[in-house]
């Protein structure tokens, strides 16, 4: 994204000479020049504050500048905070105004509904039950034009339709500018009160708190999955051939289960199984899983334990839900011939019937000491022919809907280029056979 | 399961709170009730924040919405421009109505701390109420008026959210029987974040209500909602995170490496010695996440240590291992401290960090004590104080012994 095309540069030095125009007629009555500067500083230090901690724009402030000010007075506003922010990629410049001008183009055209409704003087007065109509209007029409015009841009510099560009920012900026449009009206409201802006600076510190703890959030969930996957990578190497074959199992399920037409909620739910289906392999000893030659019928049993041990380990994890069923009855086949149980059909539960032909395509896909890798449609082949018998027709068949319509492209964190040689040919593993 | 020795702190609040209600509700049924839809309409909020509250970390109940609340109906003094005359009885009859409608499930759900949570929202409420109505009511504040007004309200909260630390660290200590000072600290962190929100959010609903009238609350209730919704967000990936932690740290003992529940009982027994020792809740948090995984290194081994007592291996083999955790730790994604504390807890005592002092000493114990038959602990400690020179922390050891004294094991939340 380094070279920014030549329309998407006209398109936003259009924008920008837009954005001057509504900027041109000077603030008249000389009681806005005060408010116009404390917002200006109060959004740019909360742009300071919130660009450290957490990305995204710190609505309130704005959304109380539209209901507290005109429209040329109110685009003002973001000016300052937008032209001084940072950004992290060249050419910044045109970054900066495009930035600028996005939201003093949003914030005019809400400002001026608002006034056009006459909302200012509802919130002068606080005559409440009115005051809520040309906000949520406000609110509206700002949501519409950052829409609008992010669209375009993505249109222009991306190639993405704009039309999908336009039916996805909509409904997702919506919400949450909403809320903080209520945010804003109280802040605004108490502005004009008695109390005065000492009061409306108060309504910022809970939106503050809610920002620190969604980051929080966030940070916590994502050192949650860097754990689970940690863990998963110590499988792999103690099992010493299936570098990222939990990973690509992961991504092999959740392609089936989309293609089942399944909810986001039970993607996520078969990921986590595909990825933790052989955590059981951590209590086999590694002596046996890295044994050269042929296993005893007695070491083979040790190892089909796995999915048991595997069960015991992520038993106390509630939310991975089903996908702990899954991750005992992976090996379970359609005949009833798997284990740890022998179930049968339908008495296998689906998931664990997915996860099952993701294994099993997986290990058929890459290489392992003991067989080279074989072609995707050789594997997918060998898989339509054991459907019915080991797997689930549906499932084989909907993996094979997806990986001939988008192909099978596995990225895997933690791929590091395989060291071939180092280990001596090892008999086949029950876990890793078809 | 709980021990009794409690001090007298815990009759005491609990006693003030009662006869609080008690008279409020005698006062209130003799004088009636004043503007009885603003009563009906904080009453409602305050009963759908108990109803969305939910268990902190520790023994820390969370209710924002419902705390925010309850004080802006302490602190309200107009409605619309209009005066109120609900007063101090008034206040906590409302909120302690609507609290216990809104804890109602939680009661049936068979939760216990309810009753030390009511005690506490009721006396915080009587206090706010108490420093604010008399004033309001007799004139004085006329000379508050405008910016002034709002910066008092400010004062007030801040007054009472201290008061509120000070309180619930008293019934903690009351209950658990942990040392007063962190549990203190660990309440007044809290209130940093958390408690200055809802300060801010109740003096920003008495101002918004008096101004704009009732139609603030459900304008102002939505954003309060949605950080209310993150914190629980948070709190849930906390948990799940603490649950992943645990169930893997188990790996090692279905892996045949270690005996079942040594990780588990590592760590309660850990914490405990950290709590007796003060340290705070974040560092808890180190502790219980590195004992959990101590013992992590010896997947890495090709054939496991007999019966995983790692104590009784040369100090270069069980530093190997230590260093073989630590890696795997880092790799994890946790907290960089889990892992420092997980590669040096093989070290010489005098250079470990304290979290590793008493990771090294409590596995010792453990593994000593394990099957040892009944006078096994006090052989254990007796070993681990003769060992006190190099090896074992003596002010670790010495704790490990008061903590044992008492039988902490068997605590809630902790065992």
């Amino acid at each position: 994204m380094e070279a920014v095309p030549a329309r998407a540069r006209v398109y936003v030095i259009a924008i920008g000479l837009v954005a001057l125009l509504c900027l041109l007629p000077p603030p008249t009555a000389r009681t806005h020049a005060w408010v116009v500067l404390a917002l200006a500083a109060l959004y740019a230090g909360c742009e300071q504050v919130a660009r450290r901690r957490f990305a995204g724009t710190f609505y309130p402030v704005l959304l109380a500048s539209v209901f507290l000010l005109p429209p040329a007075a109110a685009a003002f506003v973001p000016l300052p905070a937008a032209l001084l922010s940072h950004v992290e990629r060249r050419p910044f410049l045109l970054r900066r105004v495009w930035r600028a001008a996005r939201l003093v183009l949003g914030v005019w055209a809400a400002a001026g509904v608002h006034e056009a409704l006459d909302g200012c003087d509802a919130v002068d007065t606080s005559d409440f039950p009115y005051a809520l109509g040309p906000a949520g209007a406000a609110v509206l029409v700002l949501c519409l034009v950052l829409a609008l015009l992010d669209g375009g841009i993505l249109a222009l510099a991306e190639k993405a339709p704009a039309r999908r560009a336009w039916r996805e920012l909509l409904p997702r900026s919506l919400a949450p500018v909403a809320v903080h449009g209520t945010a804003g009206l109280m802040m605004a409201v108490l502005w004009r009160s008695p109390y005065g802006p000492v009061a409306a600076l108060l309504v910022l510190l809970p939106m503050g708190v809610s920002w620190w703890v969604y980051a929080q959030y966030h940070r916590e969930r994502d050192a949650h999955r860097a754990t689970i996957r940690a863990l998963v990578q110590a499988v792999d190497i103690k099992d010493g051939y299936t570098r990222g074959h939990s990973e690509r199992v992961g991504q092999a399920s959740v392609l089936i289960a989309r293609e089942l037409g399944m909810d986001e909620e039970r993607v996520e739910v078969l990921r986590f199984a595909g990825i933790l289906h052989d955590v059981g392999k951590l209590g086999v000893p590694t002596r046996l899983l890295r044994k050269d030659g042929p296993l005893t019928p007695e070491e083979r049993r040790v190892i089909e334990l796995h999915p048991e041990y595997g069960h015991e380990i992520v038993r106390g994890i509630s939310f991975l839900g089903e996908a702990r069923t899954a991750v005992l009855h992976h090996h379970e086949r359609l005949d009833g011939s798997g284990y740890p149980y022998g179930l049968a059909g339908g008495q296998i539960p689906e998931c664990a019937r997915v996860v099952a032909v993701a294994d099993a395509f997986d290990a058929m896909t890459s290489n392992r000491s003991y067989s080279r890798a074989r072609p995707v449609p050789t594997a997918l082949e060998e898989l339509e022919r054991c459907a019915g018998t080991h797997f689930d027709p549906r499932m084989v068949a909907a993996l094979v809907r997806a990986v001939s319509r988008s192909g099978w492209h596995p990225a895997v964190t933690a791929d590091e280029p395989a060291r071939p040689g180092e280990r001596p040919q090892v008999s086949s593993l029950p876990g890793a056979r078809p | 399961m709980i021990r009794h020795r409690c001090p007298l702190s815990l009759p005491v609040i609990h006693t003030s709170a009662a006869v609080l209600t008690l008279t409020s509700l005698c006062v209130t049924f003799r004088t009636g009730v004043h503007e009885g839809f603003l009563a009906l309409a904080f009453g409602a909020l305050v009963a759908v924040g108990e109803l969305t509250r939910w268990r902190g970390p520790g023994l820390r109940e969370i209710a924002p919405l419902g705390a925010a609340g309850a004080l802006a109906y302490a602190l309200l003094g107009e409605n619309a421009g209009l005066h109120t005359h609900h007063g101090v009885c008034q206040s906590v009859t409302i909120v302690f109505a609507a609290s216990l409608l809104g804890s109602v499930p939680h009661i049936a759900r068979g939760r216990s701390p309810t009753l030390d949570h009511l005690a506490r929202r009721v006396l915080t409420v009587g206090f706010a109420a108490v420093c604010f109505q008399p004033l309001c009511h007799s004139g004085t504040l006329a000379a508050w008026s405008g910016p002034a007004h709002a910066l008092l309200l400010l004062a007030l909260l801040t007054l009472t959210v201290l008061c509120d630390a000070v309180l619930a660290a008293a019934l903690a200590h009351a209950r658990t029987g942990w040392p007063f000072g962190p549990l203190l600290r660990d309440e007044l962190r809290s209130t940093l974040c958390i408690g200055s929100a809802v300060c801010a959010t109740g003096a920003v609903m008495a101002l918004a209500v008096a101004v704009a009238g009732l139609w603030a609350l459900p304008v102002f209730s939505l954003p309060l909602l949605l950080t209310q919704l993150s914190l629980r967000r948070y709190a849930a990936v906390r948990t799940t995170y603490r649950q992943t932690i645990a169930s893997l740290a188990r790996a090692t003992e279905i892996a045949g490496y270690t005996p079942a529940g040594h990780a588990l009982r590592v760590a309660a027994l850990s914490q405990a010695v950290g709590r007796d020792l003060g340290l705070t809740e974040p560092e808890l948090t180190v502790l219980e996440y590195a004992a959990l995984m101590h013992d992590i290194g010896q997947l890495s081994l090709v054939d496991p240590v007999p019966a995983g007592a790692t104590a009784a291996l040369p100090v270069e083999r069980q530093r190997r291992i230590a260093l073989l955790g630590g890696a795997v730790v880092r790799q994890t994604g946790v907290s960089p401290q889990v892992a420092v504390v997980v590669e040096r807890q093989a070290d010489p005592c005098r250079e470990q960090p304290l979290a590793a002092r008493i990771v090294r000493a409590v596995n010792a114990y453990e593994e000593k004590a394990r099957d040892a038959g009944p006078d096994g602990p006090l052989k254990a400690l007796e070993e681990l104080r003769l060992g006190t020179a190099d090896d074992y922390a003596p002010e670790v050891v010495e704790s490990l012994a008061r903590v044992l004294a008492r039988g902490c094991l068997t605590l809630p939340g902790v065992g």
